[in-house]
């Protein structure tokens, strides 16, 4: 009994933070959205959500959310691998974190320098021939630069996934008389899929609501979810809608993590 | 445990040491009182040695702050933290700041230079009477270009950035008003309109420009054009000014069919401490040699009648920059059109950003 009260006293402050900074966050968005431009109680702004406008910044977002997610995966999951095959892991695994700290607006000024119309991978295509082109505020640069901020968050999940493998389960499977192949597909994949399911969703959730590199990279020509909650904040000052749009943000993360995350997978 | 217990002392006593640091330095600046002055202001925005002069001739020391953004200057007021005597933001932010109660009126009779200032930029919507604000320097919205770029073509008209031969090649401001209001003017309507029939018409006319538009950007613009990474840009008078600084080949051209003006202005906010010092200062700027030295310095167009006469003269001859009296006509201020029509003006934004051809 005694115990228990002590264990709960430990508990109240974690309560209190989670409280604060979790629910009631939440409850103050779903509490704003349901009030329209001029502060009175309506349900406009989630029919307005389901207007083209908005359907479409959604659908958008997603699409270039999850190219993001799946190159930075194609990109990661082999780094990762050969990274835990080498003799230095933790030098080489600090050298991909390191740009990580770079502030992420300075990353962006500089890809606007690298990218420009006489940046340096212009003079690199000019000078094996191609020729210059348009890079900046396009597609391709939006989705480079965003694989190139987030890749980091990708390799380390996959990485500890892949490091904290025991070695002697991968003899085994060649002992057994499984093929290299087999074993990565039957062995090391389902037992890295934990890391591989982090990784993408620390990447695809902010990726969803990247705002700042969508103007300065891309020129404004790709449009996500976090442009629009942005504006609405701070120019508009339509706080209803922006709250209605992260709502939403929420409730679409929610299903995809339920669909992705909690199946175990052979317990 | 006791490695645990170990660091979190030391972070405990190196934050304690960070913020007694934070405390030392706010302390030496930001000082306001009967003999100090805090003036925030936009970045190379004044004459500092007009400040000198200031000083000696008041013996108030002023202290000089600068912010990059109107929603910077505000939040900052709004903190009080600072007690800043004089701000000087843009005029969609003054009718901000006087929704929440931020300014102070001003006391005319302490402002005998205010008769310089040119009829034309007094009284205006944002401020009737110029009660709470008075006008430092004012400009319009134009197109900035590059003839060595574009050799066989000028810019005279709005429409003319229509023109299939300039795909790709423009930069546009990331501002709804600014972008929708080049809409309608160049339909020939009013950019404080609020037909949504002639707002549809606008965003209409925008979604033929989306092949010709390279990016919507913010102030990176200043850096592209000075880098000829694009010919033509959407631009402030004032930017516009700065870059062709950097940049000689350029020059800005207000289109006929009309455009915004827009105004800084000096203004008093609730945080002041030292209001009879404040008028001083205005009054001291409204001067006509005063403002024409600083006019000469930061090189943006003045309001002050009286200093023009003492510029040089290719410099108010510009016209440019001093567009005439004919095309003034024609530039309108933005009107607080309301929050619902700012919403809506922000949605056509948002259809026009997300337009693909």
């Amino acid at each position: 009994m005694n115990k228990k009260v002590i264990r709960n006293l430990y508990m109240a402050p974690y309560a209190v933070w989670i409280l604060i900074f979790v629910v009631a966050p939440i409850l103050l968005l779903l509490y704003y959205s349901f009030f329209d431009i001029h502060g009175e109680f309506s349900l406009i702004n989630y029919q307005r959500f389901f207007t083209p406008v908005y359907l479409k910044l959604t659908l958008s977002s997603f699409w270039y959310a999850a190219l993001i997610t799946l190159i930075s995966l194609l990109i990661s999951y082999p780094t990762a691998y050969f990274l835990s095959k080498t003799k230095h892991k933790q030098l080489w695994l600090l050298l991909i974190i390191v740009p990580s700290w770079v502030n992420l607006l300075l990353k962006a000024y500089a890809f606007i320098g690298i990218f420009g119309a006489y940046g340096a991978a212009n003079n690199f295509l000019e000078w094996i021939g191609i020729g210059s082109r348009q890079l900046l505020f396009t597609d391709f640069s939006f989705v480079f630069v965003a694989v190139y901020i987030f890749v980091p968050f990708m390799i380390l999940p996959i990485f500890n996934a892949i490091n904290g493998l025991n070695p002697a389960l991968i003899d085994a499977s060649n002992d057994l008389g499984a093929s290299k192949s087999t074993t990565f597909r039957r062995v090391i994949l389902p037992l890295t899929f934990e890391g591989v399911k982090t990784g993408c969703q620390v990447v695809f959730i902010p990726a969803l609501s990247l705002f700042m590199i969508t103007r300065l990279i891309a020129g404004n020509r790709v449009i996500t979810l976090g442009t629009a909650i942005e504006q609405h904040f701070l120019v508009t000052q339509d706080w209803g809608m922006g709250s209605t749009i992260a709502i939403f943000l929420i409730l679409i993360m929610f299903v995809i993590i339920r669909l992705t995350g909690f199946r175990k997978r052979g317990a | 445990m006791k490695k645990v217990m170990t660091g979190f002392i030391a972070i405990v006593l190196v934050s304690i040491l960070i913020l007694v640091t934070i405390n030392r330095l706010n302390l030496s600046q930001g000082y306001s009182g009967a003999d100090t002055l805090t003036v925030f202001n936009w970045g190379e925005y004044i004459d500092m040695d007009l400040v000198s002069q200031f000083e000696d001739e008041t013996g108030i020391t002023v202290i000089y702050e600068t912010f990059d953004s109107n929603e910077a200057m505000l939040t900052k007021i709004q903190q009080g933290g600072t007690t800043y005597d004089i701000a000087v933001p843009s005029e969609y932010m003054i009718e901000k700041m006087l929704e929440e109660d931020l300014l102070i009126p001003l006391e005319h009779e302490k402002l005998p230079n205010l008769d310089n200032i040119d009829g034309r930029f007094m009284d205006l919507p944002f401020d009737i009477g110029n009660q709470y604000s008075v006008p430092y320097f004012w400009g319009t919205v134009g197109i900035l270009f590059n003839p060595e770029l574009l050799p066989d073509k000028t810019f005279t008209s709005w429409d003319d950035l229509w023109d299939p031969d300039l795909e790709n090649g423009i930069l546009l401001i990331d501002g709804a008003r600014e972008v929708i209001g080049m809409g309608l003017n160049s339909l020939g309507y009013s950019l404080n309109d609020t037909d949504r029939e002639h707002l549809g018409e606008a965003l209409e006319k925008l979604n033929q420009l989306t092949p010709n538009v390279k990016a919507i950007v913010g102030d990176e613009n200043k850096l592209l054009m000075a880098n000829n990474e694009a010919a033509v840009s959407l631009a402030w008078s004032g930017d516009a000014r700065d870059i062709m600084w950097e940049n000689e080949a350029l020059t800005y051209v207000v289109p006929e069919e009309g455009s915004n003006l827009w105004f800084d202005n000096m203004v008093i906010p609730k945080t002041a401490d030292n209001i009879e010092g404040a008028h001083a200062f205005i009054n001291f700027m409204l001067d006509a040699e005063i403002a024409a030295l600083n006019t000469e310095y930061v090189s943006y167009s003045t309001p002050n009648q009286a200093a023009l006469p003492l510029l040089p003269a290719e410099m108010v001859e510009d016209e440019r920059f001093y567009p005439s009296a004919e095309l003034t006509e024609r530039l309108e201020v933005y009107e607080n059109l309301g929050r619902e029509m700012l919403g809506l003006y922000n949605e056509l934004f948002l259809q026009f950003k997300m337009h693909r051809n």
